[in-house]
């Protein structure tokens, strides 16, 4: 299932000491370092405000300026590569509908790789390949307000993964998600090759999908390790704000 | 495409009509419309000719005559004005039914309305055989401002989220009591609108970061190029030539 990081290819995402100030003087990231090999599914965990999105906003240069790298694939993200590396980084947002802005669900994800300049069969063939890849080929003439919540989720998930990205970074994906759609997306995300960062609040679904769990803490990476033992981790979860659903006992469940 | 999902004016069918290319029919409304409105108002045959190529045109796309009239009554506001005309226009006066009314006044209102129903007829044409989507992709072809493209189309993927936005604010609003029955309540009306003005700019600046990260650098992929023969064309363009015809007639009859 998990591909261990092989030391011959590069790292997906490698973060050395990023620190972050917005302009108006608030500090989000201290110094965060972290590496995420290839093919590996990471959950990114911290309690609201803890830099989660700035951390984010970071691996594809929409936030620079601050101190430290941030290297994806071995390419430095600067004003240099930042076609390439919006190519390599794709993000799903938590609200699909400011993701998905176009009038058809084919045309949104065809939106990416049309403006990187591949054109006619191609277009079409990459289009229909990721559609199908999260089961959403039917509805590509579809507008995305005629979808259900959860369908409008896995097409976000389409118009980035038709990027074939290096590392699918997801933000929130369970959010506003019934039990049914939540488990369609588990579905989708462990059948596909590719490495997945998972910012997430939904705890048992990071218990889920990722081996691997980091957390984030006022603006530094507070823990990082398998995920059923940072979550069977009382004093851990307590000092940081993470809890799990009542009842919810993570050494009971068989990963 | 399915049914319920097309906006309301458009009606779904596949004549040769429907199959043209959407910039031929927008060029053809557009050069139609120009030659109607350059026809001498006397020449009032010249008019109904002009119908009856409309009506062939609705004969070739399946449009039933009800459907059009029934859309045609969108006009009414603006033909309120053509009625008023023959009252207070200036000049020489007739006696019809006992009113003293304007000459001039009746052939201005005759003028408007039988140009207005014309125009208003040939779009409603347009757009019960065109869909939406299709006609912003005619507009982007004809080199309209890209940015005008770009605005309308956003407009047509947000409108139904912002409306839906709207109605949760109204709901959220009466659950707590709030009836909006008079001009005190103006104020918290005017908020809801400010209120939902902020939310749809944030929505923009999301909408615009989702849009960067996805490789957005100004301009928006040309994702399906629409072209159009030169047979496509010639059938489009059968309508505004006839129509010229019909005009250039009325001037020199």
């Amino acid at each position: 299932m998990t591909v261990s990081p092989t030391p011959l290819s590069p790292a997906s995402l490698e973060v050395g000491g990023l620190a972050y100030a917005y302009p108006d003087g608030h500090q989000a990231l201290f110094g965060v370092d972290l590496t995420i090999g290839r093919g590996e599914r990471v959950a990114l965990l911290g309690p609201n405000g803890a830099g989660k999105t700035t951390l984010v906003l970071h691996l594809n240069g929409i936030l620079t300026g601050g101190a430290g790298t941030v290297t994806v694939a071995g390419l430095p993200v600067g004003k240099r590569h930042m076609a390439e590396i919006r190519r390599k980084v794709g993000i799903v947002f938590q609200d699909p509908d400011d993701q998905l802005f176009m009038p058809t669900v084919r045309e949104d994800v065809a939106f990416g790789p049309a403006a990187a300049g591949v054109k006619g069969p191609e277009l079409e063939a990459r289009v229909h390949k990721a559609l199908a890849q999260v089961g959403m080929a039917d509805f590509a003439d579809r507008p995305p307000h005629h979808l259900s919540f959860g369908q409008r989720r896995r097409v976000a998930v389409a118009t980035v993964l038709v990027m074939e990205p290096e590392i699918l970074v997801l933000d929130e994906p369970s959010s506003n998600l019934d039990p049914a759609s939540r488990r369609e997306l588990a579905d989708i995300l462990r059948s596909l090759d590719v490495t997945v960062l998972m910012v997430t609040h939904d705890l048992p679904y990071a218990l889920e999908l990722c081996p691997r769990s980091v957390i984030l803490s006022e603006g530094v990476i507070a823990a990082d390790g398998t995920t059923g033992d940072l979550l069977a981790d009382e004093d851990l979860m307590r000092a940081h704000r993470l809890e799990l659903p009542f009842g919810f006992d993570p050494k009971s469940v068989k990963v | 495409m399915g049914a319920g999902h097309a906006h309301k004016l458009y009606r779904h069918g596949h004549s040769p009509v429907h199959g043209l290319p959407p910039h031929t029919k927008l060029a053809a409304v557009f050069c139609f419309v120009i030659v109607v409105v350059s026809t001498p108002r006397e020449a009032m045959w010249a008019f109904a000719l002009y119908a009856v190529l409309l009506a062939a045109v609705a004969y070739a796309a399946r449009v039933p005559a009800g459907f059009l009239l029934k859309r045609l009554l969108i006009e009414i506001p603006f033909v309120a004005f053509a009625v008023l005309m023959p009252f207070v226009a200036q000049g020489e006066r007739v006696d019809v039914l006992g009113m003293s009314l304007s000459v001039n006044g009746l052939w201005g209102a005759w003028n408007v309305l039988a140009k207005g129903t014309l125009g208003v007829a040939a779009s409603v044409l347009l757009a019960s055989t065109t869909e939406l989507r299709e006609l912003l992709l005619g507009l982007q072809r004809l080199r309209l401002p890209p940015l005008l493209v770009q605005i309308a189309s956003f407009m047509i993927r947000y409108g139904d989220v912002i409306t839906d936005e709207m109605r949760r604010m109204k709901i959220a609003r009466e659950s707590r009591g709030f009836e909006a029955s008079g001009v005190k309540h103006w104020g918290v009306l005017a908020k809801s609108a400010g209120a939902l003005f902020i939310r749809s700019y944030e929505r923009g600046e999301r909408v615009h970061l989702a849009m960067v990260s996805r490789g957005y650098a100004g301009s928006m992929p040309v994702i399906d190029d629409v072209s159009a023969s030169r047979a496509q064309w010639s059938y489009a363009l059968t309508l505004p030539c006839a129509a010229l015809v019909v005009c250039l007639l009325g001037w020199l009859l």
